[in-house]
């Protein structure tokens, strides 16, 4: 069954789709967007060394969205105007990213594989790497869920429950590198940030807690990513994009659903 | 160090900077169990950042505070702001971070006066539901030490009324200690065991006699605030004999009107 690429595919789009809902949860929650686009653009950068120094893809996307994500968070907690600071951050690192592939030699890149992804092309390996830092991301969040959601409504409620908010950040900053770093073969550095918000933004008309917005959010983005695939396979269109397009579409509809449900209260 | 059974915080010589302005000046405080402690100050007198501090949400300059091990604190903040992006409802919002079961909820909700709440959205609720909401939270796991940081801003002056007598109840069914800030003198006066008079260092306290007719008191609030006490008209002057002479502006408008 994994001979079929198409399957591959798939699977791989699902376990994105699964880590993300989660963590794209708190992303809409904390308005951490444009960390996540800063975090994800600076991915790039990590491709480029990992492309120099011959090591795998995974690990230097994995490092240098780490590094960023760190800097990012340490910043706003010192309190800096973040929305100037992450545009300058978010597109210096995608820029400073595809300058220094151009580069090196040797390789022909098909750059637009880690702008867009390139999900048809899963591997086996590829497979594995994406469950397991997807069943991190899960295992992480749903370990500190209760924390973090305290630490997300108000950091000194957390203070007074014995929690420590910092520390808190911290889990999510892990996992907001984990998941750009296994999700950049899927959609690519450009639309992990809309991975990770649609899902969630289209979970949140439907739900009456945060647990409910989590699994919610998981169920658009798996329908999201079988859909987006199928829909690419039929019409020929990118695989990353047209994933991307199918949670816009559930975005649009919830909040219709929001908006008709609104006028007849 | 560790304390004894009568005290469940000691805050000793506390100073706390935020960047370049010292907000507190050598403050010292201890709460024992059962009391209704009452802060007192103007705006920016470090009211807030003593509370944060006993919490643990800052790093004090020098000093140190010491809770009773094993200390339970229900903490209300000034404000608190749920983004509309989140869904959650009262009762899941009462089992932050803990694993409190349905009926603890209830009991919670009925003790502070809104029993019917439990499954409605939290951005649903009016600002004096909201209020006794946070006040259910903070009462969730039987604390030692309530603190309760302006919880009455926003409800009008019936609301507050009622709010402080739920908490002379809640004191009275669970024997926890209060520490509170609030600017409602009056009502404050009238439910305090204890009033400090904090403005960036301790000007003074006591019972609520005793601190009303204090003249640093009245430097700060005036003698119109004390109610019946405000036939009772004091000048003076006042200093501290603090080795650092703390900045501070009494204000001494409404003696004058």
């Amino acid at each position: 069954m994994l001979d079929d690429f198409m399957v591959r595919a798939t699977l791989a789009g699902v376990g994105v789709a699964l880590a993300a809902a989660p963590l794209g949860c708190f992303v809409v929650w904390r308005r951490m967007a444009y960390f996540g686009d800063a975090t994800a653009h600076a991915a790039i950068l990590g491709v480029a060394l990992s492309l120099a120094l011959s090591m795998s893809i995974f690990a230097g996307a994995l490092v240098v969205a780490l590094l960023m994500a760190v800097t990012v968070s340490t910043l706003s907690d010192r309190g800096y105007a973040m929305d100037t600071l992450l545009g300058v951050l978010a597109h210096s690192a995608l820029a400073v990213g595809l300058v220094a592939v151009s580069f090196i030699s040797g390789v022909r890149i098909d750059l637009m594989a880690y702008l867009f992804g390139d999900i048809l092309a899963v591997s086996k390996a590829d497979l594995l790497v994406i469950w397991g830092g997807a069943a991190l991301v899960v295992g992480l969040i749903g370990w500190r869920w209760s924390a973090l959601l305290t630490a997300t409504l108000n950091t000194d409620l957390a203070y007074a429950s014995g929690l420590q908010p910092r520390r808190e950040q911290l889990v999510l900053t892990l996992s907001l590198a984990i998941t750009v770093a296994v999700a950049i073969k899927v959609v690519g550095a450009l639309l992990i940030a809309a991975l990770l918000i649609i899902p969630s933004a289209a979970a949140r008309p439907l739900s009456r807690t945060p647990e409910g917005m989590a699994l919610v959010a998981a169920g658009i983005g798996t329908i999201a990513a079988a859909a987006g695939l199928y829909g690419a396979y039929l019409f020929d269109t990118p695989a990353g994009p047209s994933i991307v397009c199918v949670a816009a579409l559930g975005f649009v509809l919830t909040s219709l659903f929001q908006a008709v449900k609104a006028s007849q209260a | 160090m560790s304390l004894d059974q009568t005290t469940l915080v000691s805050v000793e010589d506390l100073s706390l900077r935020h960047g370049e302005t010292r907000v507190l000046d050598r403050v010292n405080l201890t709460i024992r169990p059962g009391e209704i402690v009452t802060i007192v100050g103007p705006n920016g007198s470090g009211k807030t950042s003593l509370l944060r501090a006993i919490i643990g949400a800052s790093q004090p300059e020098r000093g140190q505070i010491t809770r009773q091990v094993g200390l339970k604190v229900g903490y209300v903040p000034q404000k608190l702001h749920i983004d509309r992006t989140m869904p959650i409802t009262v009762e899941r919002f009462l089992r932050l971070p803990g694993k409190a079961t349905r009926a603890a909820c209830r009991e919670a909700l009925e003790t502070a006066g809104v029993p019917d709440l439990s499954d409605r959205q939290m951005s649903a609720l009016s600002g004096g539901q909201f209020q006794r909401v946070l006040l259910a939270r903070a009462l969730m796991e039987q604390p030692d030490l309530l603190l309760l940081d302006e919880a009455t801003q926003g409800l009008d002056q019936r609301g507050s009324a009622a709010f402080y007598s739920r908490i002379e109840e809640v004191r009275r069914q669970t024997g926890c200690a209060v520490l509170m800030i609030s600017h409602e003198l009056h009502v404050v006066m009238s439910a305090s065991d204890r009033v400090i008079c904090l403005n960036g260092h301790v000007c003074c306290e006591g019972t609520p006699e005793i601190v009303a007719s204090a003249p640093e008191y009245r430097a700060l609030f005036g003698t119109g605030t004390g109610g019946a006490l405000a036939l009772y008209r004091h000048h003076h002057d006042h200093s501290h004999d603090h080795g650092e002479t703390c900045d501070h502006d009494h204000d001494h408008e409404r003696e004058a009107g």
